[in-house]
């Protein structure tokens, strides 16, 4: 780790106006420092994120939950109200990384982490991720891993997080605050695919900080459901994962959200799969389709073409589990 | 990484003083921003019962508690815990008296070389913190953050089995 200066500001402001194209924001410390460690980033200066005040949960005028950005992910997982209103993200959350990752992990930490493609975590290798313009090893190297959906030539990364999966489902929004004031991010184009600048995983300015994440009050408490298939029970990241959500009356649906983990450079989502699904009836015929329609553009790559078998079999899965059994049963 | 106080520094690069309370007592400390908890720890203040198995937050061997709340120390920076109550694996007995949990980690030989040990149990102090666990498979999963290399799963899940009863009811609290 590169040696570099540090601060602990108190107010947002201060935090916003410390920032500059060298500094980082530090939070929970789990992806930066373990990057740091790699040399991978080098940062001249961190700014100490945690004693700011970001660390709660409040109720937002329309029915909703504002997360504060410091707020731990197993705190989350586990506040009464993650866990009886919006249980998908309370899955979503405890299916990734471990119990003491989670203590110290933030939720806007989460947001920003790297993805976990080896020749990304290889700095004797070429990556255009890490260095624009060096050539990507993992279009013709080992890809198990990688994407296969909405990759570029260069870059067939996947965005590593199961929580980013669940708050794509439950239409979050993301709150920041930059030199030029706040502003808000769907979380749908928070996170961005690798086209030709694959070192920007996402819309935000160097300056800008997180600050909150809105949940809106459809928490889809009764039929939702998380899925994670991974290599090892526990403890892993997503091969492939599907944050599933329906409303439905009687057998017919009337609202779904349907995205998968682990198969692309963000969390990927299928707003055409989903309307199509509104009016349909809950069945494995149905689900199936629906599994079809989004894969149908897929390109897998030499070794990971079985995410794409495993993807469709998933959604049926994750969608069947949403309809019948209901989120709450954790 | 092993940067520790004696390595040379640019002048720009002070050392920050923190103040933390350490397997029960208050420690005033010089630590440079770039130190890691488990460095703090092990290089500086000679308690090497927190172990550096992976130096990544994969394995769970360098787990202290923070606050009560179990940590990676690996990936912790000394200087963020400026405040904070932490306990190692060498703050848990009572004197001569053993905790619960390492009591029963004997009594089930819930170990085979060790390495992964106080990790575990420090771990497992945390799980009963937390108040989540119930029955063998929750604990299975809720202790996977702790990796041991000799597979003496089945024994330390049954200890801590054993053990989250008596922690829960003084606290756990080391
Ligand atoms: C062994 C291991 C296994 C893991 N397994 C999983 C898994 O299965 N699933 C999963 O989803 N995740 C997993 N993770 C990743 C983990 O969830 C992330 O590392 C964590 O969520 C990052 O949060 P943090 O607060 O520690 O971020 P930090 O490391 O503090 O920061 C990460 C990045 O975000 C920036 N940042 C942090 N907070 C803010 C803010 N408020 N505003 C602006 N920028 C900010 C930092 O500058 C930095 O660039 C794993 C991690 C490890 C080490
Ligand atoms: S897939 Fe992306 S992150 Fe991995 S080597 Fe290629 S450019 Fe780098
Ligand atoms: S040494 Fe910290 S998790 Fe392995
Ligand atoms: S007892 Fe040897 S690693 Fe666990």
């Amino acid at each position: 780790m590169n040696p570099f200066r540090y601060s602990k500001p108190d107010t947002l402001q201060a935090a916003v106006e410390l920032s500059s194209a060298n500094s980082r924001f530090i939070a929970g410390g789990t992806n930066l420092l373990d990057l740091m460690k790699e040399n991978l980033t080098r940062p001249e200066h961190l700014i100490d994120i945690t004693g700011l005040p970001l660390a709660d949960l409040s109720e937002t005028p329309s029915g909703g939950v504002m997360i504060g950005a410091l707020v731990s992910n197993a705190d989350l997982a586990w506040h009464p109200w993650i866990e009886r209103r919006y249980p998908l993200l309370s899955q979503a959350i405890l299916a990734g990384a471990s119990p003491q990752l989670r203590n110290m992990a933030s939720t806007g930490g989460n947001l920003l982490q790297r993805t976990r493609c080896y020749y990304f975590y290889d700095a004797s290798v070429p990556c255009n991720k890490r260095s624009p313009g060096s050539g990507c090893p993992a279009r013709s190297g080992l890809n198990r891993i990688h994407a296969i959906l909405g990759a570029s030539e260069q870059c067939v990364a996947t965005h590593p997080s199961d929580m980013c999966v669940a708050l794509a489902a439950l239409d979050a929004v993301v709150h920041v605050l930059g030199r030029g004031g706040p502003r808000t991010i769907e979380f749908a184009d928070f996170h961005r695919l690798p086209g030709d600048a694959p070192d920007r995983d996402n819309q935000l300015a160097d300056d800008e900080l997180i600050t909150y994440i809105e949940l809106p009050p459809a928490g889809f408490a009764e039929h939702s459901h998380y899925l994670k298939i991974r290599d090892r029970a526990s403890y892993a990241f997503a091969l492939v994962s599907v944050a599933a959500a329906l409303e439905l009356d009687g057998p017919v649906i009337r609202q779904a959200r349907l995205v998968l983990g682990g198969v692309a450079h963000k969390p990927w989502r299928d707003r055409a799969v989903e309307s199509w699904l509104v009016g349909q009836a809950v069945s494995r015929e149905t689900f199936t389709a629906a599994a079809d329609a989004l894969l149908q553009d897929a390109e897998p790559l030499a070794h990971n073409g079985f995410k794409v078998k495993l993807a469709r079999r998933a959604i049926v899965r994750a969608l069947s589990e949403a309809a019948l059994v209901g989120g709450t049963a954790r | 990484m092993s940067a520790t106080l004696s390595e040379a520094t640019p002048a720009s690069f002070v050392p920050h003083p923190i103040r933390l309370t350490l397997n029960g007592s208050v420690r005033e400390l010089q630590v440079l921003p770039w130190t890691t908890l488990l460095d703090l720890l092990r290089e500086q203040l000679d308690l090497v019962g927190s172990k550096k198995g992976c130096d990544h937050g994969q394995c769970g061997a360098c787990t202290v508690l923070r606050d009560g709340k179990r940590i990676n120390a690996c990936l912790t920076l000394a200087v963020m815990c400026d405040g904070a109550e932490l306990t190692t694996v060498e703050g848990l007995a009572d004197g001569d008296e053993l905790h619960p949990m390492q009591r029963a980690f004997i009594k089930h030989d819930a170990f085979q070389c060790g390495y992964c040990t106080p990790g575990q149990i420090c771990s497992a102090v945390g799980l009963a913190n937390e108040g989540r666990a119930q029955g063998s498979a929750e604990i299975s999963e809720l202790m996977s953050g702790n990796l041991c290399r000799c597979g003496a799963y089945n024994n330390i899940r049954d200890a801590i089995e054993d053990a989250l009863p008596l922690c829960q009811q003084t606290g756990g609290e080391s």
